[in-house]
């Protein structure tokens, strides 16, 4: 139980890398941007790759009617996730000592891990609902008002993994360093429950 | 029956010339080898190898090509207005132009030089002379900007310059026209023994680069020609040409070319440094510009300074000395050692190698032939360390290589001659096209030299290019020089006239030049950092505009309440943030150029209308693809109306 719930407190830990690193990073290259614009997309707002990156990305995109790029204040998930990431991580930390120490069963790593799992696939489905509000739902006023062959309107919306090329631009979306520690902080957690569980059935 | 032989003879040789087909194309070609195009080839997307900064000579202006694909990236503005971007013509770069004199809108570029650190370059800065108006400009490498530009008061043709030593720490400006000093109405003919040649040391600060007259030492009245300062071992020591040691004051190509030897001056400028620093020297009321490009206010300012400090060689032991040199010498040029100091008698078909260590050991037993003025005269043979025999015709400048070799130019002959130090013997010459004046080795000013190319910089190119007239360009020519035998590779047009230049590798450099001007740095006083704060004054009859522009459109863009006899300002900030989004700004009827601006910068011009209307103004760089929307309009009211004034976006 003791090797438990040191898993457990490293996953909890890990979860704080997300201040330091990105969850998920875009870039838009053209032939006039050969170095691409890119955003980082953190669990409390969006920066760009270089200094300057948003306002352009933000230029370009007013020409086809987009929106800008979003502030922490414009959602309310760049507010609310790191609290509740900073929550998760100090109850992961106590549930760990308190394993350690015997005083609780494995199975609330059980509990914390579902918890996690929930919310990690909230959060991918509400990312991917910005990208296609991001991308679809456009100025009336744009400059230029493109349609597909279907005579629709045009979807700018970046894709959600991978290379999608959308007028001159060629939109990347990849997963960054920061969901990689949200992966492990929530791996971690799952060995914490089956050692701990394993070591609990042999004690019997 | 004599005409009959010749015109004979004359068939004979052209249908030679016809049968053998290539070989008039051949001779034109001189060293050109087979596969020079391969050498030569920049694939498109890839980057040269080597930035090379050309003198723009008449134009006033400094050009950079890359090599060795002879390619023209820029032309940098320096002593000349440039309607193309405003330069000289927006109200924070016209100081750049003033003088002691008033405002000057041309200069004559002459010799650039790059700043080293330790005798290597190291590319922050890039220097060059005003020959006409004597003036020294500091081009900063990380903009390619114009920075700074300093009057040299008390001089007459600044063409020994503008040459640095092997820290940066002095550059200078020799006169070339020996001149009355300080100025005063005489008599011309009574020149002799009274005018004077000035030669100037201006410090650079090491961390801002900013230019200072430490000393000007009041020589005997020569023409300074060319300069270069020693190294390495000879560092702390400057070497100048003289021509007209006869010191003549007219019809000087043949009485300025009577003496068989003229004088190199070696300048001790430690000695002398430490001089003016323990109070030597004499202070000299004199009038004179210093202009400096603020770069957080993107303005220029420009002070009239009145005193330097003037030097008499003869009040400072050890200064100076007179190396004697053959025949009017062009060029003196030291060797990546800082041995030898290599003469160019341009009347003279040798070269004359002075040696240092000759030369100090010369001073040291007081080996003298004479004196000149009370400035001692070496003795020639005790300091000579070779000669190159019969190299060629005209002699003018050698630069090295980092193998022990010396490349120099012949205008006369028309060729470049390589040869090697130590043993003095030619080893292979190539001819140019045509007539060449200065030659450049990337880095051949320094203790390390790159010797892969040269480039010969001519004076003039006949049937070289496609004519155009009575006015034709000049021209460079690309060598290889690893070889024992030098490899002609290019020829590519030059503007103006190349006098010198200076190359240096471009990974020294590119990753320091700027992408764009930060708006969070921008403190013009005039700035305006969004649309919000746009807005319009008027202040008597002059009004000014606070203007914004972005892609694709001004704020404002409608103005009413202008009348004619205002005098308008624009002052307008490109508040981009992305590389290579520059905006223009030109106004129908403004007596000016336009302005180009690039991104986070503030630019001032103005406009006074003449007629009532409306009228518009635009955008002149193709910025984007509603460039062509990037428009507006100014109302013109009668002098007195009532409308008022106001202005919109949207």
């Amino acid at each position: 139980m003791k090797k438990a719930s040191l898993l457990m407190i490293l996953g909890a830990l890990l979860l704080l890398a997300l201040y330091k690193f990105p969850l998920w990073n875009i870039t838009l290259g053209a032939p006039q941007y050969p170095d691409p614009l890119g955003m980082n997309i953190f669990f409390n707002g969006v920066q760009g790759v270089e200094e300057f990156d948003i306002q352009n990305i933000d230029g370009v995109n007013h020409y086809i009617g987009m929106k800008k790029v979003p502030k922490k204040e414009d959602m309310w998930e760049f507010t609310v996730f790191p609290i509740f990431i900073v929550a998760m991580s100090a109850i992961g930390i106590l549930i760990g000592f308190l394993g350690f120490f015997k005083k609780i069963s494995y199975k609330w790593f059980l509990g914390w891990l579902v918890v996690m799992l929930v919310f990690g696939i909230y959060g991918l489905y509400d990312f991917n609902l910005w990208l296609q509000d991001y991308g679809t739902d456009l100025d009336p006023k744009a400059i230029m008002k493109l349609t597909d062959a279907q005579g629709n309107q045009m979807s700018y919306k970046p894709p959600f993994i991978g290379t999608k090329h959308i007028l001159n631009f060629t939109a990347q979306s990849y997963p960054r360093i920061g969901t990689l520690f949200v992966f492990l902080g929530t791996l971690f957690p799952l060995l914490a429950y089956v050692v701990g569980k394993k070591s609990s059935v042999s004690k019997k | 029956m004599k005409k009959i032989n010749f015109i004979l003879s004359f068939a004979i040789l052209a249908s030679l010339l016809v049968s053998c087909g290539g070989d008039n194309s051949n001779k034109k070609s001189g060293a050109l080898v087979g596969n020079a195009a391969e050498r030569v080839y920049v694939a498109p997307g890839e980057y040269d190898e080597y930035y090379a900064f050309l003198s723009g000579g008449f134009s006033g202006q400094l050009s950079v090509y890359g090599l060795p694909s002879g390619r023209l990236f820029k032309v940098i503005p320096v002593f000349s207005q440039n309607p193309e971007n405003g330069y000289g013509y927006n109200e924070e770069t016209k100081p750049m132009l003033n003088t002691s004199y008033g405002f000057i809108p041309w200069g004559d570029a002459h010799h650039p030089d790059i700043s080293q650190t330790n005798g290597e370059l190291d590319g922050r800065w890039i220097f060059i002379n005003e020959n006409n108006t004597p003036r020294i400009a500091r081009i900063d490498l990380t903009t390619f900007q114009t920075a700074e530009i300093l009057e040299i008061p008390n001089s007459a043709g600044n063409h020994s310059s503008s040459f640095i030593t092997e820290n940066t720490e002095y550059i200078v400006a020799g006169t070339r026209f020996s001149v009355p000093s300080p100025q005063k109405d005489m008599p011309i003919e009574e020149m002799k023994g009274t005018f004077k040649g000035p030669l100037t040391f201006i410090s650079i600060h090491p961390e801002t680069g900013n230019l200072n007259i430490e000393f000007q030492l009041i020589m005997p009245g020569f023409n300074y020609d060319l300069s270069h300062p020693g190294r390495n071992k000879s560092h702390g020591w400057f070497f100048f040409t003289t021509y007209n040691t006869e010191e003549a004051h007219s019809l000087l190509e043949v009485n300025a070319s009577q003496n068989d030897k003229d004088y190199i001056a070696a300048v001790n400028w430690k000695v002398i440094e430490q001089y003016v620093k323990n109070g030597g020297g004499t202070k000299m009321a004199v009038k004179y510009a210093h202009n400096i490009l603020n770069e957080s206010t993107h303005t220029a300012t420009s002070t009239i300074l009145n005193e330097i400090t003037t030097v008499n060689p003869l009040d400072v032991p050890g200064a100076v000395y007179y190396l004697p040199t053959p025949k009017s010498p062009h060029g003196c040029d030291v060797d990546p050692s800082g041995e030898y100091i290599v003469g160019s008698g341009k009347l003279s078909t040798d070269l004359t190698v002075h040696s240092f260590s000759k030369m100090l050991k010369a001073i040291e037993e007081k080996n003298f032939s004479g004196e000149a003025y009370g400035i001692p005269i070496l003795n020639f043979e005790a300091i000579n360390a070779g000669v190159v025999k019969q190299a060629g015709l005209g002699p003018l400048h050698t630069e090295f290589d980092d193998k022990g070799n010396g490349y120099t130019s012949f205008f006369i002959s028309s060729e470049i001659v390589k040869w090697k130090l130590e043993t003095w013997e030619v080893v292979d010459r190539q001819p140019v096209f045509y007539s060449i004046g200065h030659l450049m080795v990337p880095g051949g000013n320094s203790r390390k030299p790159f010797g892969k190319y040269m480039l010969a910089l001519n004076k003039i190119t006949k049937d070289r290019y496609l004519p155009t007239g009575p006015e034709v360009t000049q021209s460079a020519q690309l060598f290889d020089i690893t070889g024992e035998k030098m490899e002609l590779l290019l020829d590519f047009p030059t503007i103006g006239e190349p006098h010198y230049a200076a190359g240096i590798p471009a990974e020294i450099l590119m990753k320091n030049s700027k992408k764009i001007y930060p708006l969070s740095e921008n403190k013009h006083p005039n700035v305006t950092l969004s649309e919000k704060e746009a807005k319009v004054v008027r202040n008597g009859n002059e009004v000014h505009v606070y203007m914004t522009m972005i892609r694709s459109h001004f704020a404002p863009d409608n103005i009413e309440g202008v009348q004619v006899g205002d005098k308008v300002f624009f002052h307008v900030t490109n508040l981009e943030q992305d590389y290579d989004v520059p905006h223009g700004f030109a106004m129908i009827g403004a007596n000016t150029a336009e302005l180009l601006i690039m991104p986070g910068e503030t630019r001032t011009s103005t406009w006074e209308p003449k007629r009532e209307g409306v009228w518009p103004f635009y955008c002149t760089d193709f910025c984007s693809a509603l460039h062509q929307e990037m428009q507006g309009y100014i109302r013109v009211s009668p002098k007195g109306s009532s409308v008022p004034l106001k202005w919109s976006l949207d």
